[in-house]
């Protein structure tokens, strides 16, 4: 890798760059490329323009020289949302790794959530790949995923990720359900005010991930860090066992009985012990990540 | 949704071994073009899916200007436009030819 490759931003890569540069150069090699034009079957009846390989790549390569199955979603087509023909390629990835049995497989989310215009096929997509993932990770797969994309990861990609075995993420790679349009559409300007920036990145933010422990690991903004994160969580993740999914339950149960009253994201940090909770926003990644380090070493038989 | 298609003749090969190559991403002002190796080599094919109808003489320009500085004989375009500006649909068309003419790995 050269060294403009190593700190080239993840944000700003499209996702066929970011699977070139997070892997072995020369390696990767692609399922159901862009000359099969596999396209949106939906797309055409609302008048709106296809992308050949409808917003994700998917296929094969290694990851310092072990094989991985990698999938990666173009947050610029579409909001990186989830249609019936890219359900259908991360779903088809997932099972190829569950009957492998041995190959982890890498999600690169960047998504929106379900695409409108292909509600029914995108939501019936998000269940199947939920339990694929699922599927998978009983099988003893790894399933890890990265998020750092403009769309950040929302919606049904936002459930899937709650699904993997573990995950990556930097302060652009916000991880919800509901974005936040929808929550103040549904409860009010009060209870959320999507306009209020600084309130969405702190609430949904990679930096709050990190510190809830959603996201086993806060990275900077490069694929290098990417990389290493990957590579680090496919050595560390945990067998999924019934006592694994024990654990995870324990782990949410006490996070609600600490942190349930309070109001703001400020307030958990603060809980939590960081020193001066009102400097994590703007604070430098290593310094952020030495903090989170030192506060809470993620749990590992949990997930 | 306007379909357009564009053949020309073309001088000469397009340079290169690469049998296919895919540029840019469909979002608004910005189009995917698909770069494939499958016709006559003094043949050159753009087919463009556009979302912004109505511009079929803007895109004949930028098309033939296209032809005419690359000569990129042999290779069929496939473009899927969400509405990219002539010079956004250049760049990318040269991006296109440019990455065609490096040798296969």
């Amino acid at each position: 890798m050269s060294h403009s490759q190593k700190v080239a931003s993840w944000y700003e890569a499209s996702a066929r760059t970011r699977v070139r540069l997070l892997l072995d150069p020369e390696s990767f090699v692609e399922f159901i490329g862009p000359e099969l034009r596999e396209t949106s079957p939906h797309l055409r009846l609302f008048d709106l323009p296809e992308q050949f390989d409808d917003g994700i790549v998917v296929g094969h390569g290694q990851l310092d020289g072990s094989p991985v199955f990698v999938a990666a979603q173009e947050g610029r087509f579409m909001g990186g949302a989830f249609g019936e023909v890219h359900g259908a390629k991360l779903t088809g990835i997932l099972r190829a790794a569950r009957d492998l049995k041995s190959v982890p497989v890498l999600i690169l989310f960047d998504t929106g959530g379900v695409r409108l215009q292909e509600a029914n096929a995108g939501e019936l997509a998000i269940a199947e790949i939920m339990r694929a993932v699922i599927e998978a990770r009983t099988a003893g797969v790894k399933v890890v995923g990265l998020i750092g994309g403009r769309s950040g990861c929302y919606g049904g990609g936002g459930l899937i990720a709650g699904c993997c075995s573990a995950l990556a993420v930097s302060e652009q790679g916000r991880i919800a359900v509901s974005g936040p349009e929808v929550i103040e559409t549904n409860r009010g300007v009060e209870e959320f005010d999507s306009r209020d920036h600084a309130l969405v990145w702190r609430t949904m933010g990679g930096k709050h991930r990190r510190l809830l422990g959603g996201a086993e690991f806060f990275v900077d903004d490069t694929v290098q860090d990417f990389r290493d994160a990957a590579l680090a969580l496919l050595a560390s993740v945990a067998p999924f066992t019934v006592a694994t999914l024990r654990a995870e339950q324990e782990r949410l149960e006490d996070r609600l009985r600490r942190f349930g009253g309070c109001r703001d994201a400020v307030e958990i940090w603060a809980a939590q012990g960081v020193p001066d909770a009102r400097s994590i926003p703007a604070m430098p990644a290593d310094a952020f990540i030495a903090i989170a380090d030192k506060l809470s070493r993620s749990r590992r038989d949990a997930r | 949704m306007e379909d357009l298609s564009f053949r020309h003749s073309t001088p000469r090969r397009a340079g290169g071994s690469r049998p296919m190559a895919i540029i840019g991403v469909v979002a608004s002002g910005n189009l995917e073009v698909l770069a494939e190796r499958v016709l006559a080599d003094t043949d050159c094919l753009l087919e463009i899916k556009t979302a912004a109808p109505g511009f079929g003489e803007v895109w004949k320009a930028v098309v033939t200007d296209f032809v005419d500085r690359h000569s990129p004989g042999g290779i069929r375009f496939s473009v899927n436009d969400g509405g990219a500006r002539p010079d956004v649909v250049s760049l990318r068309l040269a991006q296109a030819a440019r990455l065609m003419s490096e040798d296969d790995r």
